[in-house]
């Protein structure tokens, strides 16, 4: 009786413009380079695989379901650059299939930094869902899947939420598997969704993979191996970057053509359903508690922060960017929060992940820059100028022991 | 495998990089158990700073003394199996490139007719090749003291060192013993490698001395195989030189570790100010004025920091002036050539070494700024950037970008913490050992193959 949830992961930051630190205006953002991506993307992912399950969940008339996590930051580049994409959106969330969860507007590591700004921009994006899609996100779900037990805490002290989402990493669940619904200790009613990482990266990464043994992946042998879970797991957190469909894997992969059957070969199968974490959360009890002392999240093989806080840079350009916090609301000024804020994007700070650098991997297939370096010289000439600002606004605030603008 | 080969300086004879490299290389091939007999002219008069110690070749005690006293032969402690002979090039100090080709024509033909030597078509290259060289120069007359005389005089003279030796391969460095190395070769018939550690194109950009260009094709024409410091440098020798590709391999430098890298730690008390570190010789490939507009740019900014410049070359008086005109004098010193001590000395008090080159076939000096704990910005249009990851890189003639990167290694120390940490990692991957394997394994292919 495996349940097959999917989750889509959908994020796109504001990218930087060059910036030197002879720059002085107060534009950070490359605004070409992060249309033209939004638009490329969206061309070859967002909307044919909106339009996909938009046709897939009209024809199995409710038995198909999704879930989406959409960044504050990618609607409102949709919405000034590819206003289509939006329409798809809306029209998915008329289906009644689908489900939106919550995360942090600015797809930020706020909660590791800042609890107050966290639990803001955890509200801001809730609003933003309710206002363009008529839907309160229930489950939380936190950048990157960050998580640890004072998160879940946390979430549940907002009072908002049934389920938290994270990574089934190994070392969390011992001999347990991701594939039952989960409390975090300290907590009464939040539940716990652990994303199985195998069947997961068996789509999202090893689909086109023509070394892999199990390749070509057709959706009949997909759902043949959700179909072993039968009598060991009641649900298959299938979580993964939207952008595995048509971006990260290709068209001619034929991962389209593997997405349109996948539901017929996983429904001939009578025990089988399709939920969505929120009715995954309702659905099934807490079989167990999983004790998550330590950070973890879904990144790279190590499953922990190193890939945004793994090296001195990456440390130093995070402080700053938190320490600036309260200079920067005292301004009260719309724009500059929001500038601060678009620089907490995660992706920032994963530009300048040292980690496999040499070896040239996915960390640089997602790096509009050259290298690490120039990734932090370019993000700490942004930081000053804001700083700047700040000052500006505010005279004879400034942070004292700063590294920035001695 | 037993190897001739030419070089043109040799450690503690240098002016630039070539001596470290063939330095670095036999010592390494030393160690894999390959016999080098390593040629060079003997040095004249050294000019440099008289509180550093020289060695000169006869200082050594000598090994064996070649019968026609054309040589003087040493080894050198550390290196068990390389042999030395430096050619006393002070014997015939008037003689023009003619007397040494007639010497190496009656050369040719003692062997020829000694030894029934068979590779006639070489030979008639050669000759026709020296006969020509007088009117390509189209200077008749004395050619005393200057270079092309000087190179024709260590072919003459490498020529009879040859005949003296049994060898396997023939490997030359750089365009001014090409023609020795084309010469041995025609005479003894072992293969020729040439080793380009650079270009006519990299030293002169496009205004290139035809004549040396002419050495350096024809060297890579009768050549057997060669052997590139860069992909950069082998996209050079296939588009400016008409080379085929299969010919060419790239066999990247490696840089030797200087002791225990602890001990260059900056210790003490150090001032406030901050210094940005140009070693090289201070001549138009090497992008001097870049360097200097940059630091105009970087003091507009911040003002306690030095640029210093050590180097000598022909760009230096004008460096000067240049500097005293933009009004910043006072904050870039010049140091002239520096030797031994001095140069660990320069790197240890460097926050940042820039290597704004305009066009450097490789680049050894980036891998011992990193080697001294010293993070290091160099231009993309260098060899080295293919090889290093962990450091930051410009396009030279980008000064703008330049100082942007420059100030932010002074003004952000987490950016000046990681690229030391792993940049002092990387530098270890290249090594020597595995340039003179490489190199091993050319001469391999080329003895077996035929």
């Amino acid at each position: 009786m495996p349940s097959v949830c999917f989750y889509f992961q959908v994020h796109q930051p504001f990218r930087l413009r060059h910036y030197t630190i002879f720059d002085k205006t107060p534009n950070y953002f490359d605004d070409f380079r992060n249309a033209s991506i939004c638009r490329k993307v969206a061309n070859k992912c967002y909307l044919p695989t909106n339009r996909l399950l938009l046709d897939v969940i009209r024809r199995y008339e409710g038995r198909f379901k999704v879930a989406f996590s959409l960044t504050g930051v990618v609607l409102e580049q949709f919405q000034q650059f590819c206003p289509e994409v939006m329409s798809t959106f809306d029209a998915l969330a008329q289906t009644g299939c689908v489900e939106f969860l919550a995360e942090t507007y600015y797809h930020s590591l706020s909660f590791l930094y800042a609890r107050q700004e966290f639990i803001e921009q955890v509200n801001m994006q809730m609003q933003l869902i309710q206002k363009l899609f008529g839907q309160t996100p229930r489950v939380f779900r936190n950048t990157e899947l960050i998580y640890n037990n004072q998160l879940a805490e946390t979430i549940e002290a907002m009072g908002k939420f049934d389920a938290v989402i994270t990574e089934g990493a190994d070392h969390v669940l011992g001999h347990r598997n991701s594939n039952y619904v989960y409390r975090p200790p300290n907590c009464k009613n939040l539940k716990l969704l652990l994303k199985n990482y195998s069947l997961s990266d068996d789509i999202a990464f090893r689909f086109s993979n023509r070394q892999w043994n199990e390749y070509p992946l057709m959706a009949n042998k997909f759902a043949s191996w959700v179909n072993r879970i039968n009598g060991n797991g009641q649900v298959v957190n299938l979580f993964m970057d939207y952008e595995t469909f048509g971006e990260h894997q290709w068209q001619d992969t034929g991962i389209f053509d593997f997405m349109a059957h996948l539901p017929r070969e996983v429904l001939s199968h009578p025990d089988n359903d399709f939920k969505t974490p929120g009715e995954v959360a309702e659905a099934y009890p807490a079989m167990d508690i999983v004790d998550v002392p330590h950070i973890i999240s879904w990144a790279d093989t190590e499953r922990d922060l190193s890939a945004w806080l793994g090296n001195a840079m990456q440390s130093n350009a995070l402080h700053e960017v938190y320490r600036l916090e309260k200079m920067v609301k005292q301004t009260r000024d719309d724009q500059l929060l929001a500038d601060w804020r678009k620089l907490q994007t995660s992706d920032h700070f994963y530009y300048m992940c040292t980690k496999y650098f040499a070896d040239g991997d996915v960390h640089k297939y997602f790096n509009p820059y050259d290298s690490p370096y120039d990734s932090y010289i370019n993000y700490m000439n942004v930081l000053n100028n804001l700083k700047a600002r700040c000052e500006q606004a505010v005279p004879g605030q400034a942070p004292r022991n700063s590294s920035i603008e001695q | 495998m037993k190897v001739f080969m030419l070089g043109w300086e040799f450690p503690p004879f240098i002016s630039g990089g070539l001596g470290t490299a063939c330095h670095g290389l036999t010592r390494a091939m030393s160690d894999l158990g390959v016999e080098v007999v390593f040629v060079l002219p003997k040095p004249f008069q050294q000019t440099a700073n008289d509180h550093v110690r020289m060695l000169t070749p006869l200082q050594v005690k000598p090994q064996t003394v070649t019968s026609t006293q054309i040589a003087t032969s040493f080894v050198q402690k550390e290196l068990k199996h390389v042999t030395f002979h430096a050619i006393n090039s002070a014997l015939q100090p008037y003689a023009t490139p003619q007397v040494y080709q007639q010497q190496i024509e009656q050369l040719i033909h003692q062997k020829a007719t000694q030894e029934q030597f068979k590779a006639i078509n070489g030979m008639e290259e050669i000759r026709h090749w020296l006969s020509q060289e007088p009117s390509v120069m189209g200077q008749p007359g004395h050619y005393s003291g200057d270079m092309y005389t000087e190179v024709h005089r260590y072919a003459a003279s490498a020529v009879r060192l040859a005949m003296q030796e049994q060898f396997d391969v023939i490997h030359a460095h750089d365009w001014m013993t090409y023609p020795a190395g084309v010469a041995v070769a025609a005479i003894s018939g072992k293969p020729l490698v040439i080793h380009v550690h650079s270009t006519e194109y990299d030293r002169s950009g496009e205004h290139v001395n035809p004549m040396i260009y002419d050495i350096e094709r024809r060297g890579m024409n009768a050549a057997r195989k060669i052997i590139a410091v860069s992909h950069m440098t082998r996209n050079i020798i296939l588009a400016r030189y008409g080379i085929t590709g299969d010919k060419v391999e790239v066999v990247y430098n490696g840089v030797e570790r200087n002791g225990d890298a602890a001990q260059y730690n900056k210790i003490g008390i150090r001032s406030d100010e901050k210094i940005v570190l140009f070693l090289g010789r201070i001549t138009m490939q090497k992008g001097p004025e870049y360097f200097l507009m940059s630091a105009r740019k970087v003091l507009e900014v911040m003002d306690n920091v030095k640029f210093v410049m050590a180097g000598s070359g022909d760009m230096m008086h004008r460096m000067i002036e240049m500097a005293t005109q933009m009004g910043i004098g006072g904050k870039v010193l010049f140091t002239g050539f520096l030797h031994g001590k001095d140069v660990q000395k320069v790197f240890q008090m460097a926050d940042l070494y820039v290597m704004p080159s305009v066009s450097e076939p490789f680049g050894i000096a980036p891998l011992e700024a990193l080697n001294y704990d010293v993070p290091v910005l160099i231009s993309k249009q260098s060899g080295v950037a293919e090889v290093l990851h962990h450091v930051l890189k410009v396009d030279f003639w980008d000064i703008n970008e330049m100082a942007n990167k420059i100030l932010a290694v002074l003004k952000y120390p987490p950016l000046q913490l990681t690229l030391r940490e792993h940049g002092n990692f990387e530098v270890r991957k290249l090594r020597w050992s595995d340039a003179a394997k490489k190199c091993l394994k050319v001469y391999q292919e080329m003895t077996q193959g035929g």
